[in-house]
């Protein structure tokens, strides 16, 4: 039973390879990438309730025994954050459906999409270090691809800062397997887990951690790594950039969180204050970029790079309290970015432009997209009751009960702060009169007929829905982030379950 | 051995991080692939260098005596160089691409996609 941890990683490669052959059909490739989509999901949610209900599960791939062969882990954090991809990646594959031109669908978006997902998941489930080196170059090199497709020219230089900065962080990470690996010998995580304990070189262990933070920082993209991100981010169609924004770099603050409570717990006082300091200043430059930005997707980026430092406070704490808070907040702002690039996508093909200046007067002549808008963007910036206000308190919580004072301060600032920036993004979109369309920009705007506008509608409608309920009844989320959280903590489980009956 | 290897993964680094912060965009993949090159290396030498004892077992051996030469790093590496291979075709065909559409091969010109407005 427990080979159900191969089904997220198989049915997108099928997926994948299903496309390919359907090359000149696009009509049929985008049924398979919605079936697809949809039986990630399930396959997802299988997991999860198998993971909830059994404890940890581990595949050994191919029979060989741990620390020898390659495997397969998921708790609950892995099947959630799969459950997640599954999610975001159904949003993306139905907005897709109308949000994609001709010309992109026929040079392959949907297999990509698909190879991106596997990535995403092959990374989540993996419970080797050198393996999660190879499914981040899987789906990085579906990244590039996604990102370049069309080559546009903003793209095109969008995609080169992105490759260069994603390769440096790929030879870091290399590097730092290398030298972890000449430290302890070994590559398995659960293994990585038990040898560390009594690894006896503290300045290399420490210098360790650090290349793993840089590495996996850049990814993550955390102050003062971040760079790429809103070079890029708002290059590609907005389908493209709400399934990056959503997953990529939760991946990368997911490989931290796996890798610094399972190696460098035991290092952690001497951790603590370079994440911690890390946290805040990517709360503040991240949103104070924002606030100075014109285009909507940028403000957008610099919003995403802002909220992740709220992921990192939470692992930098790393507290049961602190992570559970992490992980709740985690699964919020998968689901609120993803919802707000797609509204911005879906603004940009009715006006054909996405900046702030030139867009208004959306609230007098859609009034229901307006609302719909506001439940993602208020929860953003931790409105009660919806999702983000509960991450947030839990987060305070855990900083208060760590007397991180200041920390504590940076963060409820940047609260308001996003809520200014969301402010901004609807006085100037939805509030104030449109201003009369230039000629290049009356020319692209298209009005949007009931077909393509369900199937924008669908996707943002349910997101939305997800958050509110996230707001409403976070009591279950919350118990289930806190459990995540002890199994990462104490990771005797996972390390039981990897190496199957070994100490 | 070890020390000499150090010392050209070492050059490796400053080699390909100086040719990163080149505006060219050729000489930024290359310095990429010198990267590449020496994260292998360094994988390879933080293996342990052995020479003459491969881990092969001998007829009537039950299991290997030491020193021997460690596979798994190698393993490692021919990962890593494929996907190198890969992700670098990958980088020179943009680079072309790119290079057609600007009509330029210097970073500092390329700031379409980084103005605030």
């Amino acid at each position: 039973m427990s080979q159900i941890l191969l089904l997220p990683i198989l049915i997108p490669l099928l997926t994948a390879i299903l496309s390919l052959l359907a090359w000149r059909r696009p009509a049929l490739q985008r049924l398979l990438s919605l079936a697809g989509a949809a039986a990630l999901l399930f396959a997802g949610l299988g997991l999860f309730t198998h993971v909830w209900k059994e404890g940890i599960q581990a595949v050994q791939v191919g029979n060989w025994p741990a620390p020898f062969g390659i495997t397969l882990a998921a708790d609950l954090l892995s099947a959630s954050m799969v459950v997640l991809t599954g999610l975001a990646g159904l949003a993306t594959a139905v907005y897709s459906l109308a949000g994609m031109d001709r010309q992109r669908e026929s040079f392959g978006y949907y297999p990509l999409l698909h190879v991106l997902l596997m990535g995403v998941s092959g990374s989540f489930l993996t419970g080797d270090i050198f393996n999660l080196y190879v499914w981040f170059e899987v789906l990085l090199i579906a990244s590039f691809v996604l990102l370049g497709l069309g080559s546009e020219k903003t793209q095109l230089e969008g995609t080169l800062k992105y490759v260069t900065l994603n390769l440096i962080s790929s030879a870091l990470f290399l590097a730092a397997i290398g030298m972890l690996y000449g430290v302890v010998g070994t590559l398995n995580l659960a293994d990585l887990a038990l040898q560390m304990q009594s690894a006896r070189q503290p300045a290399l262990i420490f210098t360790l951690s650090m290349l793993f933070l840089i590495a996996f920082g850049i990814k993550a993209a955390i102050f003062p790594l971040f760079f790429w991100l809103p070079a890029s981010y708002h290059t590609p169609p907005a389908a493209v950039s709400a399934i990056f924004a959503g997953l990529l770099t939760k991946v990368g603050v997911y490989a931290l969180i796996r890798v610094f409570s399972l190696m460098f717990a035991q290092d952690m006082e001497r951790i603590r204050p370079v994440l911690l300091t890390l946290a805040a200043l990517t709360l503040l430059t991240g949103i104070l970029g924002a606030l100075v930005q014109k285009d909507f997707r940028r403000i957008l980026s610099f919003n995403l790079v802002s909220h992740i430092g709220y992921l990192i406070m939470g692992l930098g704490l790393m507290t049961p309290l602190a992570l559970a808070g992490t992980i709740f907040y985690m699964f919020h702002d998968v689901i609120a970015k993803t919802n707000l690039f797609l509204f911005s996508g879906v603004i940009h093909r009715m006006r054909n432009t996405y900046r702030i200046t030139r867009l208004g007067g959306f609230y007098a002549s859609h009034p229901g997209l307006s609302i719909l808008f506001l439940i993602p963007a208020l929860s953003l910036a931790g409105v009660p009751p919806l999702s983000g206000f509960w991450g947030k308190l839990v987060l305070v919580q855990a900083g208060l009960e760590e007397g991180q004072y200041l920390l504590v301060a940076v963060a409820l600032g940047v609260g308001l702060l996003t809520l200014l920036s969301m402010g901004q993004i609807w006085a100037e979109v939805f509030w104030k009169d449109a201003p009369i369309a230039s000629e290049s920009e009356s020319a692209g705007a298209k009005v949007l007929e009931p077909g393509p506008w369900l199937l924008f509608l669908i996707p943002m409608g349910a997101l939305a829905l997800l958050t509110c309920l996230m707001g409403l009844f976070p009591q279950p989320v919350l118990k289930l982030a806190t459990q995540a959280a002890g199994q990462l903590i104490y990771p005797e489980a996972y390390i039981r379950t990897v190496l199957g009956g070994r100490p | 051995m070890e020390v000499v290897l150090a010392f050209v993964v070492g050059g490796l680094y400053a080699a390909g991080l100086y040719l990163m912060m080149r505006r060219s965009i050729v000489k930024i993949i290359l310095g990429l692939a010198l990267l590449g090159h020496a994260a292998n290396l360094l994988l390879f030498t933080m293996g342990r260098l052995t020479r003459g004892h491969p881990p092969v077992l001998h007829e009537g051996d039950t299991q290997l005596l030491h020193p021997f030469a460690d596979p798994i790093p190698e393993a490692l590496i021919l990962t890593a160089i494929v996907i190198g291979f890969g992700i670098q075709a990958f980088a020179t065909a943009l680079i072309r691409r790119s290079h057609e559409m600007m009509q330029t091969d210097d970073l500092d010109k390329m700031r379409a996609s980084d103005s605030s407005d």
